[in-house]
């Protein structure tokens, strides 16, 4: 695929303190692509998204979200491009029902200022059923209630039910069995085949090899190789996530 | 919104199809929500009921069920459901507010001294001096809010800093204006607040706009749900849930009216309580609210301005702090050095956790302000009338208190297990 890429980033770099969590790397993903982020503990792959998505402020380098730069310093400025994000962690209220959860920030209202319940939950089960998710019993019940394969659905599921072009996964199997991870993996799969980009993180080479276009891979919060599964093994990833080449950091120990 | 266009398929939906709920599934639901420790107002109602029946028993012949007594525990009940109304605000999000109570007092106190009439007097007319001081104590409640989000500091130490400083604020407006340290009302419209009473005929009329107003809501709301074709409770609980309230509403008004009618004050404390009910079960804010609550980093990457939404809860906290303490003022026709002070702030907490509302924040409903109001009230009351001295009263309530928190904590333990929230 030649199209152009949907997000590209351009040196970026993001340091807490005393730790360099990201050093000048460039990344980009494209339409209807997988690209996975790969690294060991650490290498800063949950900061990097955590910028994309504007949790956390870039100290430097450049994003571009199709072709044109942007900055994006909360949240909101990243929904907005139309970039969802599923955390490691989910984030999800447990207090509130599904419905409530998957519209969280962007709630339907009618006349105004009342919300539009019965308008979400309608929405809420299209989208679930539409990404083949049946195991949940009642949109209505709290997410608390819910087992990690089915909170991992409907934190996927809150990410593609808004018109978003790029979807981003933190380690979305790595709480899930062997017949969770096959759907997720499955929805990653479906997802991108609808031309949306996403972009997954996991630990799991066996499943990357399987559903990614193209892998990043991370080290030290540097970008040491970039893949394509067909033209590589998973030695050479592996190779590269422990002992992959880095450019000297100003005031890194070696 | 209405950018919430959205990567839909096509396929045919096949959701609660429109169908009501049999009876035995609603129950059924019901029960395993109250087995998992999501115990609702169930524990309320129960501890409402052995209030009553212990000091029914107890003060039987000291009239405690006579229609006089009544109206007085209404009368008793409307500011702490105010001041407690707020309370439940900032319980949802997980914070608490320990200023509330001579916060409530400042507002009176300003207000009172807007009304001094006279050549001496500020003469300002009652609705200036009431708005006054609901502004001045939002602003208070601003500003607790301010230092919490800004300098990351417990709201429980910001706001016991506030109940110092705002009780020497009390007792410097005072005494200032006052030898003796007490100020009457002078304003005979604040005094009515809650001196006055609904005719008898209007306590019907509200009774009835109320009542149609709940019915039509709900059958709207089963309307709009069989449209977009979601499964609707049985219609039976509807019917029970509308009947219900007729009929103890009804009572209520008709008890109230064979004595001097319904408070004023609970009237306006019971407009405060719907609309913030209001507010939370039905805006975006409310909304917001419950999911800081739930999970702030949730709510935060949701694009919710969550420091705005804990600010606003100490606004709303301390803006009703002076509505019940106007309410209470009105009621002893004056404000003192010691308007603030006693059980109150225990009360109208205690109000909030009896009701149901969580400690742990992100549980919880509005209502509950009301039916802990009438629990911490009837204790009060039926205390009262004992004439218990205030030592026994303060254990009294430390244990009313007391209970209401371990329900909580074993409910929440509860449903962690079982996994509801
Ligand atoms: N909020 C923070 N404050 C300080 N240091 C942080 C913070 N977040 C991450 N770091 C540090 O930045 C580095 C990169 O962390 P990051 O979470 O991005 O790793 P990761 O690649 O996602 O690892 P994992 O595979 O364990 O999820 C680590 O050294 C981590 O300790
Ligand atoms: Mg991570």
């Amino acid at each position: 695929m030649d199209n152009k890429p949907v997000l590209e980033l351009k040196g970026v770099s993001k340091n807490f303190g005393a730790v360099q969590a990201l050093y000048n790397v460039d990344f980009t993903c494209r339409a209807g692509e997988v690209m996975a982020l790969v690294g060991d503990n650490g290498a800063g792959k949950s900061t990097l998204i955590k910028g994309i998505a504007g949790i956390y402020k870039l100290d430097a380098g450049e994003v571009f979200f199709e072709g044109k730069p942007v900055t994006i310093t909360s949240p909101r400025d990243t929904a907005d491009l139309g970039i969802e994000v599923v955390y490691q962690d989910l984030a999800l209220a447990d207090n509130l029902d599904v419905v409530a959860n998957m519209f969280l920030g962007r709630e339907a209202l009618t006349r105004g200022i009342l919300l539009d319940e019965a308008k979400m939950e309608q929405e809420a089960l299209e989208t679930l059923q539409s990404l083949s998710v049946t195991t949940i019993r009642s949109v209505r019940q709290a997410v608390a209630g819910l087992s990690g394969g089915q909170r991992q659905a409907i934190a996927v599921a809150k990410a593609v039910m808004w018109n978003s072009k790029l979807v981003i996964l933190d380690e979305p199997t790595a709480a899930l069995g062997v017949a969770q991870t096959r759907q997720v993996l499955d929805l990653v799969r479906r997802l991108a085949d609808r031309g949306l980009a996403v972009v997954i993180i996991s630990h799991n080479l066996h499943d990357i090899f399987e559903v990614a276009d193209r892998i990043t891979c991370l080290r030290l919060g540097q970008k040491v190789a970039e893949f394509i599964p067909s033209e590589t093994t998973q030695q050479e990833v592996v190779h590269a996530i422990t002992a992959g080449e880095l450019d000297t950091v100003p005031g890194m120990v070696q | 919104m209405s950018d919430m266009t959205k990567a839909r398929q096509a396929g045919p939906i096949e959701a609660g199809g429109g169908k009501q709920q049999t009876l035995g599934e609603y129950v059924n639901a019901w029960w395993s929500r109250i087995k998992g420790g999501d115990l609702g107002s169930l524990p309320i109602i129960i501890g409402l009921i052995l209030i009553i029946g212990i000091f029914g028993y107890l003060a039987f012949d000291k009239n405690f069920f006579s229609a006089r007594n009544y109206v007085n525990l209404l009368l008793q009940v409307s500011g702490i459901t105010a001041i407690a109304t707020g309370v439940v605000f900032v319980l949802l999000i997980g914070e608490i507010d320990l200023s509330i109570a001579f916060v409530g007092a400042v507002g009176s106190v300003t207000m009172t001294l807007l009304l001094t009439q006279g050549e001496e007097g500020l003469n300002w007319p009652w609705y200036a001096a009431v708005g006054a001081a609901m502004l001045v104590t939002t602003l208070i409640g601003l500003l607790h809010g301010a230092i919490i989000t800004r300098a990351g500091v417990p709201s429980f130490v910001v706001t016991l800093a506030g109940l110092l400083a705002w009780s020497g604020v009390v007792l410097i407006l005072t005494t200032q204006y006052s030898k003796a340290g007490t100020i009457v009302i002078q304003d005979p419209v604040v005094k009515g607040v809650a001196n006055a009473f609904l005719p008898k005929i209007w306590g019907w009329i509200v009774y009835a706009v109320v009542i149609i107003g709940f019915a039509a809501t709900e059958f709207y709301q089963r309307a709009s749900k069989a449209r977009q074709n979601l499964s609707i409770k049985p219609m039976g609980i509807s019917l029970f849930q509308i009947i219900g309230l007729a009929v103890i509403a009804g009572a209520a008004v008709w008890y109230a009216n064979t004595d001097r009618g319904v408070p004023v004050s609970i009237m306006i404390s019971l407009v405060f309580l719907f609309f913030w009910l209001f507010i939370a079960n039905r805006t975006r804010f409310g909304r917001y609210v419950y999911a800081v609550g739930g999970n702030p980093e949730a709510a935060r990457r949701a694009g919710i301005n969550v420091n705005m939404i804990r600010i606003a809860c100490f606004m709303i906290s301390s803006f009703m702090a002076s509505v019940g303490g106007i309410i209470l003022a009105s009621r002893l026709g004056s404000v003192s050095t010691n308007t603030g002070g006693g059980n109150l702030l225990l009360n109208s907490i205690a109000a909030a956790v009896v009701g149901g509302t969580s400690l742990f924040g992100g549980t919880g409903r509005v209502t509950s302000a009301l039916l802990g109001a009438l629990v911490i009230a009837s204790v009060e009351n039926g205390m009262g009338l004992m004439g218990w001295n205030s030592g026994v009263k303060f254990v009294v309530n430390g244990m009313v208190l007391l209970a209401a928190v371990l329900v909580d904590a074993y409910s929440r333990r509860s449903r962690a297990s079982s996994g509801i929230a």
